[in-house]
């Protein structure tokens, strides 16, 4: 998977607290099952709760490894929300929707455990 | 693989395994982090082998920053790519699991950072900071797992530090993944006193040393110093090395004591042991042999200045570059660390002697056991290495034969030094107990000391035993003045008899003469009775003629 960039800017609601734009960056590493079902899994998250105002841009480590570094990338695959800040981190396949929401600060924590 | 560590590499019989793990495992600030940058400074430097540094703790510049204190120019390294430095940073907090997730960042990162040096060397310090990043253990350990094949594939030598859990070597059970090479540090506090030790667990497909080494960690990094692998194979000098005393090499054969033995100079107190110990080094130091002088309870400016009252000048050799004082109390450190230093300072200084003043002051640092195998692998360690040692032992009164270190059976040479009191006076009286390998005087001598040195008299011996000081003065004074009398007796006692002999000389001559007078007498009266009877038998004789008839007759009858 070559790094790309999916752009969807469109209505944006004045009154939602987190109207903010978000930039996602994806860091994988190559193209496996696990990266792959991460990409689908976070996109679907977005489409759902995001529409309209994210971007996710995915970073292949396997051909940028220096990029890591950056981020403090250790487990894949990752997320980091860019913006709005602060900078959030998450890892895994996105399979467990409500810890990404948790994760990207859509959904109060219902836990008293995690950030 | 070598780590240029010093001492380790000689314990390993040659380093680490090459292309092999090796876990370094201790417990809080033992010198693990040191260790790993040491392995990858040196491999840098001496060996051209580059290094990557995967700090799980430190950021880049903290670790430079620690290590510069150490002499280790790790951001110039990093400059000229023989290191890498990688700081991984690992916060539960700002991370979020959600689903399935593997390591391969870190493997991406690894290979990125060995692949842009090129490197033959990985530390890694530590990996347990993992275990408190990440929720699922169970992946971690399938994650580690599969790291230290990687490594093992990838062919670099690597070394892994783990903390030390509570009944394991690592907190986390990071042994159990590797197989070839445990390093385990330790920094023990025995009696408020600390050493640092290192034991190599497990080294596979090597003979390594089974024993714990202490080792060091100073301004020059780390050493490890294998002062328990010595063995008894060293070779002897027949090389005479002077005592500083002229006497004293008198009592010694004439020669002093011989190059690469151990002295033992033992004493009570004030008797001079240290004395001898700084004529000794004077002694060394006009041959221009360089001295190294361990002094144990004094400063180096007070060795000096006490020296200076028997005309020693030993600041002079100090600026010259001959001597060398060290001056530590025993207890700063532990007997091992005593002994590294030691070890470390002779293989800077390369000293021809030492002086150690006095021994029996480590005994504060550790139990006479302790302080008995620390000096055997000391004397080893010097006599292998053909430095003569002097080394001075405080007694009490009373044991005399008995050092307090019972080390007496390492000594080659030994000393005692005792006071003798008498007449209200404290003199000093030295002995030699032993010395091997020479013909030795077994005089007790006086031992005087001087502003001018050390000189040794023999001691008088009168009828109420040996005498020192002004008694031994007295006693020669008296024995003078004896001896003039003898020899005044002898004289008038030659004259007597002088006299009496020519008395009876003139009484022999005077009866020679009566006798002469009267052989005379003698002979006179002889001569007159023979004359006599000459006259007598004449006179018969014409008697005869006359009567012929009674001639005729008395031929008849015949």
């Amino acid at each position: 998977m070559s790094t790309t960039r999916k752009a969807s800017s469109g209505s944006r609601k004045a009154a939602d607290a987190a109207s903010s734009e978000y930039l996602l960056r994806l860091y994988v590493a190559g193209q496996t099952p696990k990266s792959v079902a991460a990409f689908a899994n976070l996109k679907q998250i977005c489409e759902t709760h995001l529409k309209g105002r994210y971007r996710i841009e995915v970073v292949d480590l396997l051909q940028n490894p220096a990029l890591a570094r950056g981020d403090q990338i250790l487990a894949l695959p990752a997320v980091v929300r860019q913006l709005p800040p602060p900078v959030k981190k998450i890892i895994g396949d996105f399979s467990n929707a409500e810890r990404v929401l948790v994760g990207l600060d859509l959904r109060p924590l219902k836990k008293p455990r995690s950030a | 693989m070598p780590t240029g560590i010093a001492g380790f590499d000689q314990i390993t019989a040659g380093g680490l395994p090459r292309g092999r793990t090796t876990l370094v495992c201790g417990g809080a600030g033992c010198g693990k982090t040191l260790f790993g940058i040491e392995f990858l400074v040196n491999g840098a430097r001496q060996y051209k082998e580059p290094g990557v540094f995967l700090a799980f703790e430190e950021t880049a510049d903290e670790l430079t920053e620690n290590v510069a204190s150490l002499g280790f120019e790790l951001g110039e390294l990093i400059e000229r790519e023989m290191i890498f430095v990688d700081f991984v940073k690992i916060d539960r907090s700002e991370i979020q699991e959600a689903g399935d997730y593997d390591l391969e960042g870190l493997f991406v990162r690894l290979g990125h950072a060995i692949d842009s040096v090129n490197a033959k060397r990985v530390v890694l310090d530590t990996l347990e900071a993992l275990f408190a990043g990440f929720e699922d253990e169970a992946l971690l350990r399938s994650e580690l797992r599969r790291l230290f094949r990687w490594l093992k594939d990838r062919g670099v030598t690597a070394v892994i530090t783990g903390e030390q859990g509570e009944g394991t070597l690592t907190r986390y059970g990071l042994e159990e993944y590797v197989s070839d090479c445990v390093v385990a540090l330790d920094n023990r506090v025995v009696d408020q006193v600390s050493t640092r030790r290192m034991r190599i667990v497990k080294y596979r497909g090597s003979a390594h040393g089974a024993n714990e080494y202490p080792f060091l960690i100073d301004e020059d990094g780390f050493s490890v110093l294998p002062v328990t692998s010595l063995g008894l194979d060293y070779d002897v000098s027949t090389d005479r090395v002077p005592t500083g005393v002229s006497a004293l090499d008198d009592m010694l054969d004439g020669g002093g004591y011989f190059r690469g033995s151990s002295i033992l100079v033992s004493g009570t107190a004030g008797t001079g042991k240290s004395s001898l110990a700084g004529l000794f080094s004077d002694a060394s130091c006009r041959r221009k042999e360089r001295v190294l002088y361990f002094a144990l309870e004094e400063s180096g400016a007070q060795v000096c200045r006490n020296m200076r009252s028997i005309g020693l000048d030993l600041e002079g050799w100090q600026k010259k570059g001959l001597l060398k004082i060290r001056a530590a109390r025993p207890t700063v450190f532990g007997l091992e660390m005593h002994l590294v230093t030691i070890h470390k300072a002779i293989e800077e200084f390369e000293p021809r002697a030492v002086v150690i003043d006095p021994i029996s002051s480590l005994i504060t640092a550790g139990n006479a056991g302790e302080v008995k195998s620390m000096l055997v692998r000391l004397f080893d360690y010097l006599k292998m290495k053909h430095i003569t040692c002097l080394v001075s032992s405080l007694t009490s009164s009373t044991g005399f034969e008995e050092t307090e270190i019972g080390i007496s059976s390492l000594i080659d040479t030994w000393f005692q030094v005792r006071d003798i009191e008498i007449g209200g006076e404290r003199t000093r009286g030295l002995y030699l107990v032993k010395s091997r390998g020479m013909g030795h005087s077994n005089q007790v001598r006086e031992f005087v000391i001087t502003s001018h040195g050390v000189d040794l008299v023999p001691v008088a011996v009168g009828p109420q035993g040996v005498l020192t000081g002004s008694a031994r003065v007295h006693q020669e004074l008296e024995q003078r003045a004896e001896a003039i009398a003898r020899h005044q007796e002898i004289e008038r006692k030659q004259r007597t008899l002088h006299r009496k002999s020519r008395v009876l000389d003139n009484q022999i001559e005077a009866m020679r003469a009566e006798l002469a007078a009267e052989e005379d007498e003698h002979r006179s009266l002889v001569t007159e009775l023979e004359e006599r009877e000459h006259r007598i038998a004449e006179s018969r004789a014409k008697l005869a003629e006359n009567r012929a008839a009674t001639r005729t007759r008395a031929a008849r009858k015949a």
